[in-house]
């Protein structure tokens, strides 16, 4: 297909407008789907310890280009600095057809029923913009269970008291016990603690003809070479171009939205593969660029009617950039742990989540991710010399015998921690690029703090002989792969930027569906919680779209 | 636990050892008594640095991750790595590498008379430590910053040693050996024991 006039534009194919294009298509809408990076396929995966999403020194495989796209950073002095996308300063996620899915570690999450409701709980702290979020856990309750059965999840959370009500189980089973989770398990029990295995994206056994995991230590910010992690390219995304409703358009850079006289979204300009401009008309827009990209994409669509960027005319557009600060602890003991199992992370509590005194929320805390050598180099506790026989002792003493547990903390929104676009500094293209600026609010190092306090207990319980503690002490700009919050979904148009269904208050047809419309971000990844929303705004888009509500 | 290696089964023939590199390695042996005796060799062709640079990157890489029991950077091919990686991806540091060389030859000769490949270990590491906190003598280190150039070294190092063969260093995995690492097992690709893979070279499609 080739639509010259699509029913629906979708910029952006990850956790969010994967699920989109899936939905409006299946329903017969004609659905354009445009996608700034590759399609990688899982032949392609390199399995590079120096190259992949969470090592970036040498590239990043799953986008985007090292030279074409850059940002701007300001940090916490004002100094600003232009970073490419292989600076950890550039808070990437990934620019592929899948999006961060692609290459994540999969972590599937429910938010609990309390992280919808964060200010009525805690009340808002001095300096955050903290606030519920207009819809709550009951009206998502379904989408994520659909996102579960669709996309795929194993694991098991029956053990875990904390979580919210749900109707169905998970679908597969979860993997065998790891050592570490042989360890950790019964040290949790013991202290009073629940822990359970963790809901993954991950084929545990075949589902939606693909083949279970193989457990290699290449997880966690790779591509799956077996095709057992299920991210957006290979489920929601194949069955929406199996429809024929659905064009997916890869290399094309969205620059701006275009308006029509009575200030409705007609479309949108984009550079495409062959570096031309072109123009797609819609009826409806849907951005799903992920946090910073997204705002990036509103703040750049400037007309008579905005000024300032499309649905910002109270200044609300990529406010409240949020992510998750991690923190934890790193154990080691006196015996061999690493079992050289993937993907690693494997176990979780939810004990500390909520109910922490002089707290407000907490995290979900888990042992982490298989760590590759150079990583690992990286990680060396303060006390030990970044070079020279000490440090390779380090690498033989600890490589195989340590355990890492870590936690998401559940980040208090601030209005100046922001997504602007820059005046001078522009991509390849010529689009002003994405500009990061603010803090994040001094409560994280009260969490930060927490968590580690949390896992030191917890990796002593399990027979650590030795400690060293991960922990965030300093404010810094939070974003990241968890990157979230610059397009706040509520229901006043002064303080927030889409309403409850993921459409701009100020434009009837064009939606911000990805985790940019998160009003908090709850102590956990947040993939499962995106493709959650993004089943819950295309349900409301197909009964108007039934109804005739959009033209 | 680790498998033997030796010189002679390295898989590149004609290399001739020089006997200035004979003579400092020996001496290097003799002083450093280091567990690990197996001699690397050293030679190009480089792509970026000269052969001067390339033994000096070589005699640094080595003090920040040591012969002992195990191999250490030399014997890795770190040096490999850094020269093919500034010739590509990290041609952005080639600047930064140009004159962090001359100002380690410069800080090498004010403080010990001696160029940098010709010190004791101790030495070299002294020079190291004062490259890392900033207070290497030399005029080079007004333009550019010692401590800077170090952490880069320092962190290229570790990519080398500890990072993937394919990239040039961790000569026949030999890191991930030290941890007792199984190699990656790929799917339809070359082998660990494929050319590039012991001769630090690009595939030869490439050359």
């Amino acid at each position: 297909m080739n639509f010259k006039h699509a029913n629906v534009v979708v910029i952006g194919s990850g956790a969010g407008g994967g699920v989109v294009a899936k939905e409006l298509a299946s329903e017969g809408l004609d659905v354009v789907v445009l996608e700034r990076g590759r399609w990688v396929t899982p032949d392609q995966e390199r399995k590079d310890d120096l190259s992949n999403q969470r090592t970036i020194v040498l590239g990043a495989p799953y986008g985007p280009d090292a030279e074409k796209e850059p940002r701007v950073f300001v940090d916490p002095e004002g100094k600003e600095q232009v970073v490419r996308p292989d600076d950890y300063r550039y808070n990437n996620n990934a620019a592929c057809v899948g999006g961060g899915t692609a290459s994540y570690g999969a972590m599937a999450w429910r938010y609990m029923a309390q992280d919808f409701q964060m200010k009525s709980l805690y009340g808002v702290p001095d300096g955050s913009t903290l606030d519920d979020w207009p819809i709550t856990y009951a009206d998502l309750e379904p989408f994520y269970e659909k996102a579960e059965w669709e996309i795929g999840v194993s694991g098991d959370v029956t053990p875990d008291p904390f979580k919210a009500a749900r109707r169905r189980p998970l679908p597969m089973p979860p993997l065998p016990d790891s050592t570490e989770t042989q360890l950790l398990k019964p040290a949790a029990q013991r202290l009073g603690w629940h822990p359970f295995h963790i809901p993954m994206l991950r084929n545990t056994v075949p589902y939606n003809d693909r083949p279970g995991c193989m457990r290699c230590r290449w997880c966690c910010g790779f591509g799956c070479e077996c095709d057992s992690k299920n991210g957006t390219q290979n489920t929601v995304i194949k069955t929406a171009l199996a429809t024929g409703h659905c064009e997916l358009r890869t290399h094309c850079i969205a620059a701006n939205i275009i308006l029509d006289a009575r200030g409705r979204a007609k479309g949108v300009e984009y550079v495409d593969a062959q570096n031309r401009r072109q123009t797609q008309t819609a009826d409806l827009v849907v951005v799903s660029g992920g946090a910073i990209e997204s705002a990036r994409l509103l703040l750049n669509s400037r007309s008579a009617l905005f000024p300032e960027g499309i649905g910002n005319r109270f200044d609300w557009v990529g406010r409240n950039l949020q992510g998750h600060a991690y923190s934890g602890a790193f154990g080691l003991f006196d015996h061999d742990v690493y079992d050289d199992l993937g993907p690693g992370a494997e176990i979780a509590i939810c004990d500390f989540n909520h109910g922490n005194p002089g707290l407000n929320g907490g995290m979900m805390l888990a042992n982490e991710f298989c760590r590759l050598p150079y990583q690992v180099a990286g990680m060396a506790p303060p006390d030990v010399p970044r070079w020279g026989k000490a440090h390779k002792d380090f690498m033989r003493t600890w490589f195989r015998r340590s355990i890492m547990i870590m936690g998401p903390s559940q980040e208090m929104p601030v209005f100046s921690s922001r997504v602007q676009v820059d005046p001078k500094v522009r991509d390849y293209w010529g689009i002003p690029v994405a500009r990061l600026s603010g803090v994040d609010h001094p409560h994280n190092i009260e969490l930060c703090k927490f968590a580690s306090d949390k896992a030191e207990l917890w990796l002593k319980e399990a027979g650590a002989i030795r400690v060293a503690r991960r922990q965030k002490t300093q404010s810094g700009l939070s974003a990241g792969q968890h990157q979230a919050g610059t397009c706040r979904m509520g229901n006043d148009p002064k303080t927030s930027v889409v309403d409850k269904h993921c459409k701009l208050h100020d434009v009837d047809n064009l939606f911000v569906i990805d985790a940019s419309v998160h009003v908090t971000n709850g102590g956990f990844n947040p993939a499962l919680t995106i493709m959650a929303v993004a089943y819950y705004a295309s349900d409301y888009i197909k009964r108007g779209w039934r109804g005739g509500g959009f033209l | 636990m680790l498998p033997t290696f030796s010189v002679m089964d390295s898989n590149r023939p004609n290399r001739q050892m020089t006997r200035r590199y004979f003579l400092r390695a020996s001496s290097a042996t003799l002083l450093a008594a280091p567990l690990f005796q197996h001699l690397p060799v050293l030679a190009g062709p480089w792509r970026f640095f000269d052969e001067n640079e390339a033994e000096t990157i070589n005699a640094m890489c080595e003090r920040i991750i040591p012969a002992d029991e195990d191999p250490g950077a030399a014997w890795a091919g770190v040096v490999h790595f850094i020269d093919r990686k500034l010739a590509g991806y990290y041609r952005r540091y080639q600047q930064l590498y140009r004159l962090g060389l001359q100002g380690v030859h410069e800080s090498s000769l004010n403080l010990f008379g001696k160029p940098f490949v010709d010190l004791a270990a101790a030495q070299q590491d002294e020079l190291l430590r004062k490259l890392e906190s900033n207070r290497a003598p030399g005029n080079v280190w007004k333009e550019i910053s010692a401590g800077e150039f170090f952490d880069r070294l320092v962190d290229h190092t570790l990519q080398g040693f500890y990072g993937g063969p394919r990239h040039g260093g961790n000569r026949d995995a030999v890191s991930w050996r030290m941890l007792s690492l199984p190699t990656a097992p790929m799917r339809s690709r070359r082998p660990l024991t494929a050319p590039w893979n012991i001769t630090h070279g690009s595939p030869p499609e490439k050359r």
